[in-house]
């Protein structure tokens, strides 16, 4: 095989832009009264942190702006929540829910 | 198709009470018919006739009463389905009901507009199978020449659509070598998925399971060559990798649970728990052209017969891990000890796991004898394979 390698892992950080590729898809389920994130060959509940944070990748706000409005939201020291989201967006970044 | 194709699984959606009463996959068998003849095909051995099949409409209702029920997620597959016609149509339902829609395909008589146009209807993803990434043996295994050059057209077409990819390739001893080169290819064709399953045998695979089994010690192999691939290719890469049951101490939560998380309907509109469930006696199948899919779903004698626990014998009545495998395939179960209600010997607690795990080591061993290829009306050898 030639270089398969072509394409390299997405790497979150406070300055990573996210948005959700076309075929994810974050919808609330009315019979189910909770939001899934439809995916290819899965169905993925995100708690209720992530339906926010997701909401808020939009392809523009950068991983740090989401952070402060999170923290403002609920009155929490920024960069705690910083690194929490960081840790969170590198787990659904891996498993193809969101891309820069 | 494969087992691993359904859901819901580890840390996905399935647990709460309201997933036990929809389901949250269906997988559409729009027609038995396939140019491919691979000689693992989880199609039953009897397979529907193209006349049987379920109409236009017909599908088009099962589409929209899918999504009244609260199914989630659609999984287009065969037989080959783009073989019907009348995909589009089907495709274009399922997807303005918000049915997430799932192509899983051979590939073979995709054409790059027909690709784009699907897109444009709504589709959301596509899972094409390989045989090999050795394009003689891929030809070899599906009976089809040039299939393995056409698949990874496809697999391009895919990509330059900026359409999501899974590959899927079927496992066994006469490709299990070629694991490393199955997992270059996928990171070469731009796939975001490869699921990698061992060959469940059951239907046509059962009748091959002597030309198809892994021994232990390759199949051990592919357990390393996957966890190492899994770490390099992280974020690259998602792999889906299914264990064969032979080699197991622990069954498969088959379907995740019998009439939990997923439905299948056949070719001819026949509503079944799982696509194998018709190899079982004394289950009533129903069909969507005679009773609503949400009155089969909750209330049909098949799907009632091995829900939840309560049908469990032991070892399974008592054991602790019931509600995560629950007692594994009743399919399974049934052909190999005569009741379905009796623990898969899949679980290293069955009485007869030791003789079947016997069996496996036996035959792998043995030289592989020549494929029993799919076709219709015929289960003879095939000549010349």
């Amino acid at each position: 095989m030639s270089e398969p390698q072509t394409r390299s892992r997405l790497i979150i950080d406070a300055d990573s832009i996210l948005k959700l590729p076309r075929h994810i898809k974050l919808k609330h389920d009315q019979g189910r009264g909770l939001y899934v994130i439809l995916a290819p060959e899965r169905v993925f509940e995100p708690d209720e942190t992530s339906v926010e944070v997701l909401k808020l990748c939009d392809g523009e706000r950068p991983v740090n702006t989401i952070a402060q409005i999170l923290a403002e939201q609920y009155q929490a020291p920024a960069d705690v929540i910083l690194a929490d989201i960081i840790d969170m967006l590198q787990e659904l970044a891996d498993k193809g829910v969101v891309k820069s | 198709m494969t087992d691993s194709a359904t859901l819901p699984r580890e840390d996905e959606t399935s647990n709460s009470e309201t997933c036990a009463r929809a389901p949250v996959g269906l997988l559409a068998e729009l027609t038995h018919r396939c140019p491919l003849q691979c000689p693992y095909c989880s199609n039953p051995v009897d397979l529907e006739r193209a006349n049987t099949e379920l109409t236009t409409q017909e599908w088009q209702h099962v589409m929209r009463q899918a999504a009244e029920l609260g199914i989630l997620q659609i999984h287009l597959s065969g037989g080959e389905p783009t073989a019907r016609k009348d995909l589009e149509d089907i495709v274009k339902t399922a997807a303005e009901v918000g049915l997430y829609t799932n192509l899983i395909t051979a590939g073979v008589l995709l054409t790059k507009e027909r690709l784009a146009r699907l897109q444009e209807l709504g589709l959301d993803h596509v899972q094409l199978s390989i045989q090999d990434v050795d394009a003689a043996n891929a030809d070899r295994i599906a009976a089809y020449k040039g299939g393995s050059d056409k698949k990874r057209e496809v697999a391009k077409w895919v990509r330059e659509l900026d359409m999501p990819l899974t590959i899927n390739a079927p496992l066994h001893r006469q490709n299990i070598d070629n694991l490393p080169a199955i997992i270059d290819y996928s990171v070469e064709v731009g796939a975001g998925r490869l699921e990698v399953a061992h060959i469940q045998y059951y239907a046509w695979a059962l009748k091959n399971r002597a030309a198809l089994m892994p021994t232990r010690e390759a199949f051990m192999k592919t357990v390393e060559i996957v966890n190492e691939a899994k770490e390099r290719l992280k974020g690259i890469l998602v792999f889906d990798f299914v264990v064969p049951d032979y080699y197991a101490k622990y069954p498969k939560p088959c379907m995740g649970g019998w009439g939990r998380g997923i439905m299948n309907v056949t070719p001819s509109g026949r509503v079944l728990p799982c696509h194998a469930a018709e190899s079982l006696p004394g289950l009533e199948f129903e069909n969507v052209r005679d009773r609503p899919l949400a009155d089969i779903w909750l209330k049909g004698q098949a799907f009632e017969m091995f829900r939840g626990t309560e049908w469990m014998k032991e070892p399974c009545r008592s054991c602790s891990r019931k509600e995560i495998d629950f007692g594994g395939c009743r399919c399974q179960a049934y052909a190999l000890t005569g009741d379905a209600a009796n623990t898969d010997p899949a679980c290293s607690l069955s009485p007869l796991h030791q003789d079947w795990a016997q069996v496996a080591k036996e035959e792998s061993h043995k030289p592989s004898p020549e494929f029993v290829y799919r076709r219709m009306g015929k289960s003879g050898p095939a000549a010349g394979a």
